[in-house]
């Protein structure tokens, strides 16, 4: 019951505590406390609350972080899957969605 | 783009305040309703409130009257300069998401306002829902200016203030019925003309009930939805959606089951199955379009969503239409 109604069990956050020089980045831009300042690297304390929002990634210095971010517009991705071509993004020429 | 820009004329700081205006809520308002919905415009450049020194902080913005005028209201009493990026008049996080309040955007506007001559300290204050789109390090290097992630809320920015540091509820994104509720208008000013019509046909075709029932569908999902979001079991805003529209549907099928009280069996039963087939696709499909205006839902998990639940929505969808075309054709055969 409880995974089958949820389709926000697993996403494409990618954490490799290898490379990280604990600088806090992620933590302090992350708006869902999924990372947390650690001793010596930063810890993936809650995955599950991310929303690929992509912000972690973009302010890793070192490339520790990977994530598949989106604008995560239903209607772009409804209008993927009914026509086949690929998801636009938000066209902001002049019109802005979301 | 290489080589450094020269600039011989003073660049231009306009100068602004904490106070908003009658005029600037009534903007906030249209804006908030979708009215001239790329028109709520600010010009990018540097700004000055108050009196500010060299020493006096820099925030970063975006050029949509809701941010740059929720980020100056939230600061009276701080003399400081305010670097309006330009994000053809879409809010922060959106702008971030996007790009356009961006690395590149943010290192372009420090140059065309001389920034560095202005101020004597290398210090940008964003905010944090900005780091979408920005990298810190990025600018770090091409700019010299340091990236600093204030809070996520321009109204926790004094508190910020005096220590320089967030608290973590500072660094949190929610979503409270307020926010929820502050969505809603733009939607419905959308599909509001839409609805009209389409409920015009359906009580020409079909009578006043039906075109209640297209009216509900589309209400629940708009204004109900929001409300209701976190109330709503399961996780999935399809399934919550369905739950929602189910709901909305049963006093419909109640009234469309007992209508016309000689009728045989069947045809009640198949009045009464029509709005539990065509009305829960509708909710449900808005809903999860609303996944879009959230502070929380993953791409991963929207496309997962679309996945599993748009061909039921599409099928019940269909059925429902099949059904009400045949009810149609029955009355209109004088059955």
């Amino acid at each position: 019951m409880v995974t089958m109604f949820d389709s926000y069990q697993s996403n494409t956050l990618h954490y490799d505590p290898e490379k990280c020089i604990n600088c806090g980045m992620c933590s302090t831009v992350c708006p869902h406390a999924v990372f947390a300042p650690g001793d010596k690297v930063a810890k993936l304390v809650d995955p599950i609350s991310c929303m690929e929002c992509g912000a972690c990634q973009m302010n890793c210095p070192t490339g520790a972080i990977t994530v598949e971010s989106g604008v995560g517009c239903a209607y772009a991705m409804f209008y993927a899957a009914i026509t086949g071509k690929e998801e636009p993004t938000c066209d902001t020429g002049g019109d802005p969605c979301c | 783009m290489s080589g450094t820009i020269f600039t011989f004329t003073k660049p231009k700081i306009r100068s602004t305040t904490s106070q908003l205006t009658l005029s600037e809520r009534v903007d906030h308002f249209l804006a908030r309703w979708g009215i001239n919905r790329s028109g709520h415009r600010v010009e990018p450049g540097l700004y000055a409130l108050g009196s500010p020194i060299p020493e006096s902080p820099v925030f970063v913005t975006a050029n949509y009257t809701l941010s740059f005028d929720a980020l100056r209201s939230s600061i009276p009493g701080i003399d400081c300069y305010i670097l309006v990026l330009d994000t053809k008049g879409v809010n922060v996080w959106c702008a971030a998401g996007k790009g356009t309040f961006g690395t590149g955007e943010l290192v372009n506007r420090i140059s065309i306002t001389g920034l560095a001559g202005i101020v004597s300290h290398h210090v940008l204050i964003l905010p944090q829902l900005g780091a979408t789109g920005v990298s810190a390090h990025e600018v770090k290097k091409r700019s010299g200016f340091r990236v600093e992630y204030g809070p996520v809320r321009a109204s926790d920015l004094p508190e910020y203030m005096k220590t320089r540091s967030a608290t973590p509820g500072m660094r949190r994104v929610h979503f409270t019925l307020v926010e929820r509720i502050v969505l809603f208008p733009v939607e419905l000013a959308k599909v509001l003309p839409y609805l009209v019509i389409i409920s015009a046909v359906l009580y020409l075709a079909s009578g006043p009930l039906a075109a209640a029932g297209a009216a509900a569908a589309v209400l629940a999902g708009i204004v109900l939805f929001p409300i209701l979001l976190p109330y709503l079991p399961t996780k999935d805003f399809s399934s919550k959606g369905f739950i929602l529209g189910g709901l909305t549907a049963l006093p419909f099928v109640l009234a469309a089951y007992q209508y016309g009280i000689d009728d045989a069996m069947w045809l009640h039963l198949v009045r009464g199955l029509a709005p539990i087939l065509v009305m829960p696709p509708v909710t449900a499909f808005i809903s999860l379009n609303f996944t879009g205006s959230t502070t929380f839902t993953s791409v991963t998990g929207v496309r997962r969503e679309i996945f599993i639940y748009a061909p039921v929505m599409a099928w019940m969808f269909a059925l429902g239409i099949v059904l009400l075309v045949i009810l149609t054709i029955l009355r209109l055969t004088g059955w």
